[in-house]
């Protein structure tokens, strides 16, 4: 390109009225205040995960006669108490630890491939009262999972027609596997919701034109849909990930309290509740029980926020 | 059960799942007629619904139902006393001193929780809105939602930690308040200000949630109606007064209305903090004392029933004002 265009000033683009100078005070000040007090929020929301932080690197004896500031003046650091509750006999969070991977794996991937599959019955196979069965289960997340709990429990421990009891001491799977069953089961009216709602916005016409051209509703879902699906469960893989790994009560009731299949929340609440003054011990675990969560969240953050605009309320 | 045991028997679980998936996709691969569809169709959601039936909708009716039996009821240990007590449990926790406690306990939660979560996450999604360190300063806020509830109680456990003036303080809070010359205070303990201390740990978490929808909402306000505003010389506090705050209405309801549900079922804070001592409990936490500590099974099953009913109308009208906001 040889020729330049000259520059015209646009005749839409708004000029600015004269800036006058109690104005332009008034908006430097409101943007100081401004800053200012999103730096206090910022260091209020930093703050207490930053002192626990630094208090799982002190020495047991400095946790727990000063406060962790001291550290500006006395710094010492040790990797002792990350030690003790990893391997230590009496803390021992790597077991725990090995449980909540066992507990989430599952119960993140079961709940998704069977949401998925509802989901794409209900937004492209047409049957009769499809409809009314899919608002019938999107409205079962006003179900809060308390509600359900004892009866579910029941029906584990002494289930009808002689079916195997999937809790007790001879449980199959060591009893895991009434805590996968649970996460399974509270995650599925949400989650069919979310991927039926990112489902429809799929152009019919794409499906259309695969049934033309011979393709069952197998094939559309597998080569079609599943690949086109995949942010979206994306999205709310990351939230039920979160969900059942930070979960603490579905752990205790389905659980049982049995420390070979708890996960590590409910260890950490139990020391909590024990070893209260133990702070060395408390915030190594903490930070033990952090890492896993945080990096998926950290990793995979953008799908999380699309998951969270599309709306989600859990029982 | 070993560590190795336990990796095993996931990966049989899981591999069986996708068996039997796998199994069900190819017997319905050949159908293509439309009685096939329906079949298909069937095979697609009847894994769902099936444990949707037997695992929500049945427990919850029995709950329900339970909720009018008395302490004979123990499902539990084998004993299906059937002595109907009406609404007894119901009278209970409306009678009852420490459950009237309770109860109003959970209303302050219910009340307290969205307002500041929701004002605090708006604030700093307005204040730091196209600034340079827009993202660090989001994620910031943002982090608390990965924490385990678990977790957060310990890590502001520490911030209230209590000693007394004389020795070394552990708690930040506390340091403070020596500092400056105050006497430390046992912020977990002190009646009734307590459960205002517990709030703070779910505000602490979920002000994220609202930072996050809300800046999202914020972003979508047109940018000639800001210019208009601005031209007219609103500015500072009222263009958020008079533009901002209107224009993300939607947003701002489901917000609230959101944190609401959550934090009627939110239990792991008071449990880990305080254990529902000095007055702090609640009632998804009053739930699981008297389910799974006295075994009073017709009083928990009242009380879950009651946490069902009030979470059921805050529900129902988010949901409709997400389907507005999507209509949009």
């Amino acid at each position: 390109m040889t020729t330049t265009t000259p520059t015209i000033p646009a005749a839409g683009t708004p000029t600015r009225p004269p800036r006058t100078a109690s104005s332009a005070a008034r908006e430097s000040l409101s943007g100081r205040w401004a800053s200012a007090a999103a730096i206090v929020i910022a260091i209020l929301w930093t703050l207490p995960t930053f002192g626990l932080f630094v208090s799982s690197f002190r020495p047991e004896a400095e946790v727990k006669t000063n406060g962790w500031w001291n550290v500006i003046t006395d710094p010492q650091f040790t990797l002792d108490s990350y030690r003790q509750v990893i391997s230590g006999a009496d803390v021992d969070l790597a077991t725990y630890l090995i449980n909540s991977v066992v507990i989430t794996i599952p119960s993140v991937l079961i709940p998704i491939s069977l949401a998925v599959m509802s989901a794409y019955a209900f937004a492209w196979i047409p049957f009769r009262g499809r409809d009314t069965l899919f608002v019938a289960v999107f409205a079962l997340q006003i179900v809060p999972i308390q509600v359900t709990m004892i009866p579910l429990l029941r029906l584990y421990v002494d289930p009808p027609f002689n079916l195997m009891p999937l809790a007790g001491n001879d449980a199959p799977g060591g009893g895991f596997y009434t805590v996968w069953l649970s996460h399974t089961i509270f995650a599925l009216p949400l989650a069919i919701f979310l991927l039926h709602n990112f489902m429809r916005e799929i152009p019919g016409e794409l499906i259309e034109s695969a049934r033309v051209d011979g393709a069952g509703h197998v094939q559309i879902f597998s080569r079609i849909m599943l690949p086109l699906m995949t942010p979206a469960i994306a999205a709310f893989g990351i939230f039920q990930f979160l969900w059942v790994w930070n979960d603490l009560l579905v752990a205790l009731v389905f659980a049982g309290g049995n420390p070979s299949v708890s996960p590590l929340t409910v260890r950490l609440a139990a020391l909590a509740g024990q070893r209260g003054e133990d702070w060395h011990l408390l915030s190594a675990g903490a930070f033990v029980s952090l890492v896993v969560p945080l990096v998926v969240f950290l990793s995979l953050q953008r799908y999380f926020v699309r998951g969270l605009l599309a709306g989600s309320v859990k029982g | 059960m070993t560590s190795t045991d336990k990796l095993v028997q996931m990966a049989f679980a899981v591999v069986l799942f996708f068996a039997v998936m796998g199994v069900i996709l190819l017997l319905t691969t050949r159908l293509r007629s439309r009685s096939g569809e329906r079949i298909q169709a069937a095979a697609f959601i009847a894994p769902s619904m099936l444990l949707i039936a037997v695992g929500l909708l049945y427990p919850a009716a029995r709950t329900i139902y339970q909720s009018f039996f008395g302490s004979a009821y123990q499902p539990l240990l084998g004993g299906d006393g059937a002595n109907f007590a009406g609404l007894d449990n119901y009278r209970r926790i409306f009678t009852n001193d420490d459950l009237l406690q309770v109860l109003q306990n959970t209303a302050v939660w219910v009340v307290l929780t969205p307002l500041l979560a929701t004002g605090i996450g708006l604030v700093y999604a307005v204040l730091i809105d196209r600034s340079r360190f827009e993202k660090f300063a989001k994620a910031l806020i943002f982090l608390p939602m990965a924490i385990s509830l678990v977790g957060a109680s310990i890590i502001w456990k520490f911030v209230y930690d209590y000693k007394d003036k004389e020795q070394g303080q552990l708690g930040v809070l506390n340091g403070l308040l020596k500092e400056a010359g105050f006497d430390t205070y046992r912020f977990l303990l002190t009646e009734p200000w307590n459960t205002l201390f517990l709030i703070v740990i779910i505000v602490w978490v979920q002000a994220g949630f609202a930072m996050t929808i809300l800046s999202a909402a914020i972003k979508a306000i047109p940018d000639d109606i800001v210019e208009a505003a601005r031209l007219d010389g609103v500015n500072g506090l009222k263009l958020f007064r008079y533009i901002t705050v209107p224009s993300i209405r939607p947003s701002l309801i489901v917000v609230l209305t959101t944190i609401s549900i959550t934090t009627l079922k939110v239990f792991d804070i008071v449990r880990t903090a305080t254990g529902g001592q000095f007055g702090t409990s609640v009632l998804a936490y009053e739930f699981y004392v008297q389910s799974f500590r006295s075994f009073d099974f017709g009083l928990g099953a009242a009380l879950a029933t009651l946490i069902f009913v009030l979470v059921t109308p805050i529900v129902v009208y988010n949901i409709r004002q997400m389907r507005r906001l999507e209509a949009r």
